[in-house]
């Protein structure tokens, strides 16, 4: 039987057809959040024991199906006896001794990962704030200092970033599959996770404890870009706003402060500085509008302004009546907000 | 010749003390015994009517909920109509199904398979049954009105405390729950009085049934967990509603403090499930092995470990807390342990089948389908022991299919395994064997197709308890299938219900012994009298029915007379004497409607106050109805046994 060139030197199919099978089902996709594909180094480490502990989970599984196949064939035999006896040799091996062995073993190797994870091994680079909302991420990077943002959050390849986790509401879960496994968001508690990748790229993460109505649209971009490109997006997201605007984008900056967003949004170095919402001094730029509900573009944000809850229902934000051209001036400004 | 008519006329005089027993226990159809019956039988086939309707409610919740999820950015639910469904699915199943079916089973079966004519206390039972057909009304009633809980079956604090909800839907479930926890508590005790102290002249501790043992196990634990949510759900109550602070950080609370007082419940709760259910297949595979379950010590042994063991792994649910690591590795540690008295019962069970002679029929295929999925739940039991690695995928649907195949594959495929093996006892009909087949391979088909998938998408990082989700990142696929193989579970689901009414309706009538089995309850008639035996069985072995002593001295043996039972000693079974049984009563009813009064004026004093008058009507009608139940009665020394 000839040899299919292409296959040689593929140890475990499985993992490559599972894999392949991810890969197909997310083609169209230009964001992953799939623990399979780990990117950073502590999902890596995770991946790793995952194939590990299926494939002992499989050959144990084997074993059970073989004694259950002998057991069911063996009844089709005319000799069949029925036999005395306890097996108590067969249940202290194959139900005591074997099973120890793994457990002790798995167990282990599970230390030796949850000691990797708790500590990145070089000294953090950078250190970020995430705030946990109903249901939007609140970004404030504190080292370097004086960047805010929303459910976008940015690092340094190759540098391990610091993150310390509050909620300002319920219980909410900080999860990048691709980068790093759970901590969750607990009321009078601050927590701490880091995240490491080697790889630049984005990668999409979401709340993982239910939160309420819209623990669905609670999701957040992880950008690793290179360490230039993060200090040029740091540095220009702790600056104000541009204050150089166009007619259209400077009466829709008068919409802004004079109409009820200003009590609940911040646009940093203008006077609208409300703490209910996000601050939206970079909205222009996000990948996304609502914590991924929805594209970030003209139509979408249009329609956000206007009736949110039409996007995502039970949000906090009430509907704004904005008049049409009221309306404009307001996408104007906020997109030219970068 | 005299000796002829000496048998005869001891038959004779055994026939009318039979006719005597039949008076003494009979209970004539009418409304009022309706509603005031203490048999055992009754009340354990209506625990598994009641759990059964509630299990097609609650299932009913799942099938929404997966056509919701079918498709991305499906609209067929709202959020706020998904967060109720997923809500009142995983509560009513775990609190409304699981466990009260398996106290019908172990009301209707216990008594007799330890040889006794009831529970210890029979009108506590009674009451049980009360508070939970109450408990779980006013549930489904609230689901019914929209105003259902929606934090969740673990119910998180914050969100579940003001001011995050606000409306009267998590009163629903912490008075609710606290309502069915009589039930669920009164249950337990009467559980392990009953097997400690009726069971059988000669049914040593080390005769005992791996069932009872199973169900005793279940008690134990049921008394030592339940206390903790009890205390959660009242902390919750007040919390809510009087303005207490205990899960508030702001004022000196905690939020964690719910999750551990939930999970030293939660944790053994899943093995307050899935033990009974084990304890049916070391019930069912001696009759289809045609030998006993090897290694009785050992599984009795995994039995109590395992009660004792799932005390101590509840922080295994809270690994994405932030707790120490040191705590983690202990937790950890133990949950990884406690895989090992599941194995040993595991391979007990195939050695059994290795070393007997096969019989295949639908209990069985269930059993073997038992096993099948159930070990698949225990490899994703381990990894969640493995801190790192539960912490990448809990709260995603891995854990969702983890959790279905130790509770669907553990308790579910036994509970239906133990429904066609007793159903000859609780409803003296047979069942048709090849629609029950169908049925089964529907189930185990559906089953897997549903929750083999969840897997994949739990790694493909889709989290749990979404009411939609993004197309494009992977999940659309193993969603669709999921919600494919749920429309062919509800099938062969259904095809179980068909089978069972149609077997109630026009099945054959069972003989006593259809399968000739090892235990007690096969030695009556089917369905079984309402005194159960006429002569108190004696018991010489662990295998009753297979020894001809006990056979035949329960053929011939002299009937107890009278409203009586045998009390035995608690470790040797030695007999101790007779006792009078209550006779039936509207008072255990009464009681439980004092309760579902208090409990309603409770609730509906959320929109207005001046309910808290009713509350205190029915503390009144509780306080009465227990005065008048517990006022010892009038007796002679005599009868009350104190002169002779």
């Amino acid at each position: 039987m000839r040899r299919d060139p292409s296959r040689r030197g593929a140890r475990a199919p499985w993992r490559l057809t599972a894999v392949g099978c991810a890969l197909v089902l997310g083609g169209c996709a230009r964001h992953q959040q799939s623990t399979l594909q780990a990117s950073g180094e502590g999902a890596q480490r995770i991946e790793g024991l995952w194939w590990l502990m299926f494939w002992i989970a499989m050959a144990v599984f084997a074993e059970v199906m073989l004694l259950l196949g002998w057991a069911l064939w063996r009844r089709r035999r005319a000799r069949a006896t029925i036999r005395g006896g306890d097996a108590i040799g067969g249940i202290a091996v194959l139900g005591v001794v074997i099973p120890f062995a793994i457990l002790v073993t798995v167990y282990g190797l599970g230390l030796r990962d949850l000691n990797a994870l708790a500590a990145p091994r070089q000294d953090p680079s950078a250190t970020v704030e995430v705030i946990g909302h109903q249901w939007w991420w609140e970004i404030r990077y504190t080292d370097p200092a004086g960047a805010v943002t929303a459910n976008e959050l940015h690092i340094p390849v190759g540098e391990p970033v610091r993150v310390r986790l509050r909620t300002a509401d319920v219980q909410h879960s900080f999860w990048v599959p691709q980068l790093m496994p759970k901590t969750d968001l607990i009321a009078g508690k601050v927590n701490q996770t880091w995240l490491k990748t080697d790889n630049v790229g984005q990668y999409r993460a979401q709340c993982a404890e239910y939160c309420g109505k819209q623990h669905a649209f609670m999701a957040l971009m992880v950008v690793a870009q290179p360490r230039a490109e993060f200090d040029t997006w740091v540095a220009s997201l702790a600056r104000p706003a541009t204050t150089t605007l166009s007619a259209a984008q400077q009466r829709g900056r008068e919409v802004f402060e004079r109409s009820s967003c200003a009590s609940c949004h911040t646009v940093r170095g203008t006077p609208a500085t409300g703490e209910v919402g996000p601050d939206l001094t970079t909205i222009g730029s996000r990948w996304s509008i609502g914590a991924g509900a929805a594209p970030n573009d003209a139509g979408h944000l249009g329609g956000w302004i206007v009736n949110s809850q039409t996007i995502k229902p039970g949000n906090k934000m009430p509907p704004q009546p904005v008049p049409a051209q009221d309306l404009q001036d307001l996408l104007s400004y906020l997109q030219s907000l970068k | 010749m005299s000796v002829d008519t000496e048998e005869q006329s001891r038959s004779t005089s055994r026939d009318e003390a039979v006719a005597e027993l039949e008076q003494d226990w009979g209970e004539r159809p009418s409304l009022r015994s309706w509603f005031s019956t203490v048999d055992h039988k009754r009340i354990g086939r209506r625990y598994m009517v009641t759990a059964g309707v509630f299990f097609i409610l609650a299932g009913t919740d799942a099938m929404i909920l997966r056509t919701q999820l079918a498709r991305p950015n499906a609209t067929v639910l709202s959020p706020e109509a998904y967060d109720q469904l997923f809500t009142m699915h995983g509560t009513a199943m775990i609190f409304l199904f699981s466990t009260p079916m398996f106290f019908g089973f172990g009301n209707f079966l216990v008594p007799l398979l330890i040889g006794a004519r009831d529970m210890a206390f029979p009108r506590l039972n009674a009451f049980g049954y009360w508070v939970f057909v109450f408990a779980g009304t006013v549930m489904f009633t609230s689901q019914l009105v929209g105003r259902a809980p929606d934090g969740g079956w673990f119910g998180y604090v914050p969100l579940t405390d003001t001011p995050y909800s606000t409306g009267i839907n998590l009163d629903v479930y912490s008075l609710g729950l606290l309502f069915l926890g009589v039930s669920t508590t009164a249950g337990a005790i009467n559980f392990i009085v009953t097997v400690v102290k009726m069971r059988a002249p000669g049914m040593s501790l080390n005769r005992m049934p791996l069932f009872v043992w199973a169900i005793v196990g279940t008690s134990f634990m049921v008394i030592f967990a339940l206390p903790a949510l009890n205390l959660a759900n009242a902390m919750l109550f007040l919390d809510r509603r009087f303005g207490a602070h205990f899960f508030d950080p702001g004022h000196g609370g905690s939020t964690l403090l719910w999750q551990h007082l939930f999970w030293i419940f939660g944790h053994p709760d899943v093995y307050i499930i899935v033990m009974p259910a084990l304890g049916i297949v070391s019930a069912v595979l001696p009759a289809f092995c045609r030998r006993g379950v090897v290694a009785y010590p050992l599984m009795v042994l995994a039995i109590v470990t395992i009660s004792i063991i799932s005390f101590g792994v509840w922080v295994h649910h809270m690994f994405a807390t932030g707790l120490p690591q040191l705590s983690y590795s202990f937790f950890s540690a133990a949950s990884t342990l406690i895989t090992i008295p599941s194995g040993i019962q595991i391979f007990a069970w195939l050695f059994t089948m290795l070393r007997g002679r096969i019989v295949v029929r639908t209990p069985f295929l269930f059993v073997v389908g038992f096993i099948v999925t159930f070990v698949l739940g225990g490899f994703t039991g381990v990894m969640f022991a493995i801190t790192a690695f539960d912490q990448q995928v809990t709260d995603s649907y891995f854990v969702v299919a983890h959790f279905h195949y130790v509770l669907f594959g553990g308790a579910v495929f036994p509970m239906l395994a133990g429904i066609y093996f007793w159903l000859p006892k609780f409803t003296g009909r047979m069942y048709a064997e090849k629609l029950s087949r169908w049925a089964f391979w529907l189930v185990l088909a559906g089953f897997n197709t549903t929750f083999m998938p969840m897997h994949v998408s739990g790694l493909l990082g889709m989290p749990r308890r979404i009411y939609t989700y993004p197309g494009g990142l992977g999940w659309d696929l193993w969603n669709l299938i999921s919600t494919i193989g749920a429309y062919i579970l509800a099938v062969g689901l259904l095809l179980v219900l068909i089978g069972v009414v149609h077997a109630v309706r026009r099945g054959a009538p069972a003989p006593d012994d259809p399968w000739q089995g090892d235990t007690l309850e096969w030695g009556t008639a089917s369905p079984p009298r309402p005194y159960n035996f006429a002569a108190v069985p004696r018991v010489h072995s662990l295998h009753p029915m297979w020894d001809e002593r006990t056979t035949v001295a329960l053929a011939t043996g002299e009937p107890l007379p009278g409203h009586q039972a045998m009390t035995t000693s608690e470790l040797d079974g030695r007999e101790e004497g007779a006792i009078e049984m209550p006779e039936a009563s509207l008072l255990p009813l009464a009681a439980a409607v004092g309760i579902l009064v208090a409990v309603l004026g409770l609730l509906w004093a959320w929109y207005w106050t001046g309910w808290y008058w009713l509350a205190g009507a029915g503390a009144l009608l509780i306080f009465g109805a227990l005065a008048r139940w517990l006022w010892p009665p009038e007796r002679t020394p005599e009868e009350a046994g104190v002169a002779s």
